[in-house]
């Protein structure tokens, strides 16, 4: 007990640092922007139209905040399900992004919704409606969220030396761990179901019945980069050592499941004889350059030297999340033509304001919590 | 981890983990052959042998719904009027249609709906092209087309929702909106192949709205409001399938014959008997129906002398309604909750066992 309790460490020093006060500057502007939303409306903070009922608000804070949301998923089901303990040191940090990942995709979604005085009705079974994809990706999320809190509770009760409660949540606590992992699988490929229904309005380049594949392949890839990406940054931010061993081996499975989306991607578009909309069908631009940094950040990856050079596996992380990104934002925003037109959308600038600052927050909360609470992997200087 | 912790480790590794290397990467491979073994079945099945379609749904018995006709259109907005008080629905002003003695008040002079709305549940759109001379003549001429909802035999506005707001009646397959249990997702928006549902963005507390057939009032034996004071019978409300009958009568008709047209209620009960009238058919019916076969079928019909792409419908649209794909997949993925069970139960064995091999995690 005694040698786990220094295992992690809070990292200590000032809260109040120039980033966190303009993340909350953010947040601030943000806020501003939200009482004028439940005051006047969503068109009074927000480009939304009935031909784009859904913006940037479900597209980036939701669908795309989710995936980044991913890390404690794959390193869970590294480290606990396949047994690779190696990962271990990852596991706080990727639990703590998911949770703030999720809860504050949670928070959008209240932030969206015209109705959200009744979002309730999603948990009640009266007002169930099963045929729904968006009522099992919403009770899906609900679920996993409070699992993530279980997850991260150890750290909660180890800074404030509840052990007894620690030590017995301890012993259930591979069933949260299980449904950790069964969760995100089912509602994030879900996400990518919740657009089949949408049909001929999502440009055939997009459109298909492999888009929960699609959806999870890009969460499981999502959650490996944002795992390597986060540990860079904190390795150089926090002057910490970099955890590169560990990485290499992430940038090993990020090489396989980034090949598998661009080949089963190529393999649908030709299976569906689609693959003449590559050149010059709707968004196809869009299209080539999701291609673009899908390949060019697996490419990265191939030289075994490259998974052991920080840079290399910095630059690639980022092209495979930005690839990511664009992926899921094409399938919910930019593939997406209304029906009976024409309409337009792009979002407002009030409506980015509070995009940025819900991950605004998301950084905030981040920062606070590593500096208080013992979340990243101790250093010990004197063994190094 | 210190480095002497994670020597120690990679060491332990090295001597016990090819083998677990190697299955990790056979497990890999292995999955990522069945992956796409999977995903060729499914994208390359036909349609038929789509083990993830689930079977169309078929009209309710007392489906009713709208047959409009477009050659009998003389676009009076009427329907839009009438419309509009039936449902007690605010007025709507288009951009261009502000009075140019309006200005400072909020009272619009003119209802002017350009589109459908959270204001406007019907609304009649015009076609014109070149010189606009002729009436239902795509070439140089104009035509007219109304929009309100289609009451889908297999509706995805109801498919989407995840609480139950939007409901088609077993019994008249009107698709009902109940805005006190609505969450205001817009799902029901975004998926509606005929872009019907409009949310009001304008308002802190937006609902919903659509066409709902003018339910209040066929429980009084009244007609819905548009078909009710349409002068020409170009909106027509009536049992589907006899509204399709009559379709199928006015697509087989001729230039020059004289042929009679009904009013109100096709068979003459709903709102009571009313005349018809006699006309010559000037322009050529197009064969195409609208709604007797697009996306599994509606309750609500249109027939036209301009093809429907032009009116800016969407045609070239599956026979079956989205939702026999999306819920395909779903139902399929979670039948009866068992495989989500077993994986979890694989899981947790896992993940029970992980953790107690490794007591200090």
């Amino acid at each position: 007990m005694s040698s786990q309790a220094h295992e992690h460490q809070p990292l200590g020093g000032r809260v109040l640092t120039l980033p966190f006060l303009i993340c909350a500057a953010l947040v601030a502007v943000a806020g501003v922007i939200l009482f004028q939303r439940y005051t006047q409306g969503l068109a009074a903070a927000s480009n939304l139209n009935d031909g784009y009922p859904w913006g940037i608000w479900v597209a980036i804070d939701v669908v795309i905040g989710s995936a980044f949301g991913c890390a404690g998923y794959v390193i869970a089901l590294l480290c606990y399900i396949l047994n690779r303990g190696e990962y271990h040191p990852l596991v706080r940090p990727a639990v703590l992004a998911s949770l703030f990942g999720y809860g504050l995709a949670g928070l959008a979604v209240l932030v969206d919704l015209g109705r959200y005085w009744n979002f309730y009705h999603m948990m009640l079974p009266w007002y169930a409606q099963p045929n729904s994809v968006m009522l099992e990706v919403g009770l899906c999320v609900a679920t996993y969220t409070l699992v993530l809190v279980v997850e991260f509770a150890p750290a909660f009760l180890e800074r404030f030396g509840i052990e007894g409660l620690r030590a017995k949540l301890n012993k259930v606590l591979w069933v949260f761990i299980a449904l950790g992992v069964l969760l995100p699988t089912m509602h994030q490929s879900s996400l990518g179901t919740m657009m089949v229904i949408v049909g001929h309005k999502l440009s055939p380049l997009w459109q298909s019945q492999m888009l929960p594949v699609f959806f999870l392949l890009t969460a499981i890839l999502m959650g490996f980069a944002i795992v390597v990406w986060e540990s860079v940054m904190a390795s150089l931010n926090f002057r910490r050592p970099m955890e590169t061993p560990v990485l290499s081996k992430l940038a090993g499975l990020m090489l396989v499941v980034a090949s598998l989306f661009v080949v089963l991607r190529f393999v649908d578009l030709i299976v569906r004889g689609q693959i003449g909309q590559i050149f010059g069908g709707p968004q196809s631009g869009w299209f080539v350059v999701e291609m673009v940094l899908m390949i060019s950040g697996l490419a990265l990856l191939i030289p075994k030297a490259n998974r052991n050079r920080s840079r290399a596996l910095f630059l690639s992380a980022s092209l495979l999340l930005a690839a990511g990104i664009l992926y899921r934002l094409n399938v919910y925003l930019i593939g997406f033509t209304p029906a009976v037109g024409p309409w337009h959308y792009f979002p407002s600038v009030k409506e980015i304001m509070v995009t940025v600052g819900v991950f605004a927050l998301e950084i905030a909360l981040y920062l606070l919590f590593v500096k208080k609470l013992p979340v990243m992997h101790a250093v010990h200087p004197e063994h190094g | 981890m210190s480095k002497n912790m994670m020597s120690k480790n990679m060491m332990s590794k090295n001597e016990t983990s090819v083998s677990r290397r190697g299955f990790l990467r056979n497990a890999v491979k292995g999955s990522a052959a069945a992956a796409a073994a999977a995903c060729t079945t499914m994208v390359a099945a036909p349609p038929e042998a789509n083990a993830l379609v689930r079977p169309p749904k078929p009209l309710p018995p007392d489906a009713v719904g709208l047959l409009y006709d477009s050659t009998l259109c003389i676009g009076c907005k009427a329907c839009v009027t009438a419309c509009k008080e039936v449902n007690h629905m605010p007025p709507d002003v288009g951009p261009a249609q502000q009075g140019w003695n309006a200005g400072g008040g909020d009272k619009p002079i003119y209802d002017s709906p350009v589109e459908l709305s959270a204001r406007t549940l019907n609304v009649i759109k015009a076609y014109s092209h070149g010189t606009g001379a002729t009436k239902d003549a795509a070439e140089n001429g104009f035509a007219f087309i109304k929009r309100q909802c289609l009451h889908c035999a297999d509706p995805s506005c109801v498919s989407v929702c995840p609480v139950s707001a939007m409901t088609k009646d077993t019994r008249t397959g009107i698709v009902n909106h109940d805005p006190s249990a609505c969450i205001g997702c817009r799902y029901c928006v975004l998926s509606c192949p005929f872009g019907v549902p409009k949310y009001d963005y304008n308002d802190a507390f937006g609902e919903i709205k659509k066409c709902q057939l003018c339910k209040q009032q066929l429980a009084k034996n009244e007609l819905p409001g548009c078909a009710d004071v349409c002068p020409t019978g170009a909106t027509l409300f009536g049992r589907t399938e006899d509204l399709k009958a009559e379709a199928k009568r006015r697509t087989a008709l001729k230039v020059g014959e004289h042929a009679h047209f009904p009013r109100g209620d096709i068979a003459g009960k709903v709102g009571g008997p009313r005349d018809g009238h006699e006309k010559l058919v000037e322009a050529a019916y197009q064969p195409h129906i609208y709604g007797e076969k697009e996306l599994g079928g509606t309750q609500c019909l249109a027939v036209s002398a301009v093809p429907f792409d032009k009116l800016n419908l969407p045609t070239n649209v599956p026979e079956n309604g989205y939702p026999t794909l999306s819920e395909g997949i779903q139902h399929t993925l979670y039948a009866g909750m068992i495989a989500p069970a077993t994986v979890f139960a694989g899981l947790a064995y896992l993940a029970h066992r992980n953790t107690k091999n490794h007591t200090d995690e």
